[in-house]
């Protein structure tokens, strides 16, 4: 079963708490070029989430909305599947966690995430990949994520996947402010972090265009198709050869005969 | 000819050109040395938003595709028994064995934890392709140093020489079966980029565009090589050679084309051809220049005149580089929202690699037996 997390941006007041949560936890330090906050909150190595704030008009006023980002903990993750050593691995909780033992650092992931959230420590001589983990070792000990606990306004609510996209739904149909979407229900194959928003997604920063259809199935397909193809392709070229390699030698043969026989009939 | 050239001392002549390859790999050393005490955010213009950058694009991409050469070669002429190529048979597999020397080098000083490199074998992430990639060059690099065995046992080791001469039927159908694979999965790293990597670069066949370029680059790189070779070392090969081999990659690169421009029409994505934007002229460009013009030399007249079928062959090498620069960075500009123009030391570095291998090639020329009869006749 999936563990995931219904954000409901309309109740975030851009507090900060649960970026603070998140540092104290995973002892990440605090960067001057990369804000946590405001207009140009970023993710970074040593940021694991940000609340980005949004100037927006609605209804000729102007509002501002507050965004936390973080990794959505795909149900079908891109970064995973892409990691050649295993250092990235969904685990039973549907939490996407990183290994940095494992990892070789050749940035993959980062290429392969839809939603561009792994980062690279890129001021080390010895970087490794950087993201949100859910707070893994909290979730498997029955505990909610520590931004989510800490959040004074219960923007955030922790549980199972499915029981949450049921209350997302019921968020939506009784209240017409909600934009009818659940974002992060179908993009890229479904996220266990679902976000639901009275402004459009993409004036958010939350980019739409994203297939429903995971990445990884392409390179799943390809690769359950490629032990079988190189096998016979090998083949191929194993018959291929011994077959023009006997022709050769039949024609080279045939060749020294007539030369004989000519010879012979010359003398 | 054996004993001629163990009795031949060992030699390097140092001439010119020579010299400049010489001080950029030394200004590269120094590069290297940088890079792996600093990182890489302060020696490259790599970040967050270009994890990927020109290393992964030129020394990995392009040196794999141009280190084609071999494995099509080797295809065509033991495979194929197209007896007639034979005289570039040693000249492209050494081009290849080398270049996958390097493309190694340029990746351990790509990744951030090159001592894990190894990881890999004992950690397996088996859905990953680039997980195919790496076991596949790892063991093709390894055939090819044992295909080379055969030459460098013409010369040391000589005991030796009867079993690489054994085991080299069974080194070449493996040295070919391998890069087929790791030269289509290299495109395939591309396939999860469906919304990243602009359409007209993505494609759901898009490991069946880098094989099949990989495949013609080859005659075109040995046409490259074997200009540059006769002048150095005076050893020439046919013309009607060459022109053949340009004509057997001619018609993989006209079913190229071909498909591309129907895997173009069949997504429903041709129109992004007449956008105007810069990708659009990029992609016109890369077709232009890398595929329309050679198919022209290669199937006019043009193709019977030796310095045509070296524009021929520059041109396609051209085009393949401008094809992986494009996949790996102009097409994923758009979604990464910013600009990337690889820094001067990245393109030192990148530089230096090819510079080294051009150095190493040379001195293998010069005192193994690759270029066939004729190098000895001036080697002595």
């Amino acid at each position: 079963m999936s563990k995931g997390v219904l954000v409901d941006l309309t109740k975030c007041i851009g507090c900060g708490s649960c970026y603070v949560a998140c540092k104290l936890y995973n002892e990440n330090k605090w960067s001057d070029k990369a804000p946590v906050n405001g207009k140009a909150a970023k993710l970074a190595d040593e940021n694991w989430t940000v609340v980005k704030e949004y100037n927006i008009s609605r209804d000729n006023c102007n509002a501002l909305r507050f965004v936390k980002k973080q990794c959505f903990h795909c149900e079908h993750p891109s970064c995973a599947s892409a990691c050649f050593t295993s250092a990235l691995r969904k685990t039973e909780e549907g939490v996407i966690v990183y290994r940095s033992n494992l990892c070789v650092g050749c940035r993959y992931c980062m290429v392969a995430c839809p939603f561009e959230i792994p980062k690279f420590e890129w001021g080390k001589a010895f970087p490794v990949v950087t993201k949100c983990m859910m707070c893994y070792f909290r979730v498997i000990n029955n505990e909610k994520p520590s931004c989510v606990s800490v959040c004074p306004t219960q923007v955030m609510q922790y549980g199972d996947r499915d029981e949450l996209l049921v209350e997302a739904k019921l968020r939506i149909d009784s209240n017409s402010a909600y934009i009818k979407h659940i974002y992060g229900e179908n993009e890229a194959g479904g996220t266990n972090w679902l976000y639901l928003s009275d402004v459009p997604f993409a004036q958010l920063g939350f980019k739409t265009d994203i297939s429903d259809k995971p990445a990884a199935a392409y390179t799943s397909r390809y690769m359950s198709l490629t032990p079988i193809l190189g096998a016979a392709w090998g083949l191929v070229l194993t018959g291929i050869y011994f077959i023009n390699k006997y022709r050769k030698k039949n024609a080279a043969e045939k060749q020294m005969k007539a030369n004989d026989s000519e010879g012979g009939n010359n003398a | 000819m054996l004993n001629d050239i163990s009795k031949q001392k060992w030699s390097f002549t140092i001439t010119p050109v020579r010299l400049i390859l010489i001080a950029i790999s030394l200004a590269g050393f120094a590069l290297i040395a940088y890079r792996l005490i600093t990182g890489l955010g302060i020696v490259t213009n790599m970040n967050d938003e270009w994890p990927w950058g020109f290393w992964i694009a030129f020394d990995v991409m392009c040196g794999v595709a141009l280190a084609g050469g071999g494995y099509a070669t080797a295809f065509l002429i033991y495979v194929l028994r197209i007896d007639c190529l034979k005289p570039v048979a040693r000249g492209a597999m050494l081009t290849s064995l080398i270049g996958y020397l390097l493309v190694a080098v340029g990746l351990l000083l790509d990744v951030g934890q090159w001592f894990n490199f190894w990881r890999p074998f004992v950690s397996w992430g088996h859905s990953s392709v680039l997980f195919e990639v790496f076991l596949c060059i790892t063991a093709y690099t390894v055939v090819q140093i044992l295909e080379f065995g055969e030459i460098f046992t013409e010369r040391v080791g000589k005991k030796y020489h009867n079993f690489f001469k054994k085991i080299m039927p069974a080194l070449i159908i493996i040295g070919i079966m391998i890069p087929t694979m790791h030269q289509a999965s290299l495109g395939a790293l591309y396939l999860m980029m469906d919304g990243k990597l602009y359409p007209l670069w993505w494609s759901p066949i898009i490991f069946l565009f880098f094989l099949m370029s990989s495949f013609f680059v080859g005659p075109a790189m040995v046409v490259v090589e074997s200009s540059l070779a006769s002048k150095a070392f005076g050893h020439k090969i046919e013309t009607g050679v060459l022109k053949k081999l340009v004509r057997i990659g001619g018609w993989v690169m006209l079913a190229y084309l071909v498909i591309k421009v129907c895997d173009l029409i069949a997504r429903g994505k041709i129109g992004y051809l007449t956008d105007g934007n810069i990708e659009s002229y990029l992609f016109i460009a890369e077709i232009v220049i890398g595929i329309i013009i050679p198919l022209i030399i290669c199937f006019s007249r043009l193709a019977n005149n030796r310095a045509w079928l070296a524009v021929f062959g520059v041109l396609t090498n051209l085009g393949l580089i401008f094809n992986r620069l494009n996949v790996v960075v102009t097409g994923m500009a758009r979604n990464a929202g910013s600009l990337y123009l690889p820094a001067i030391s990245e393109v030192i570095i990148s530089l230096s690699l090819v510079a080294i291998g051009a150095l190493v090639y040379l001195f293998v020329c010069e005192n193994f037996p690759v270029l066939g009869k004729e190098t000895h006749k001036y080697a002595n």
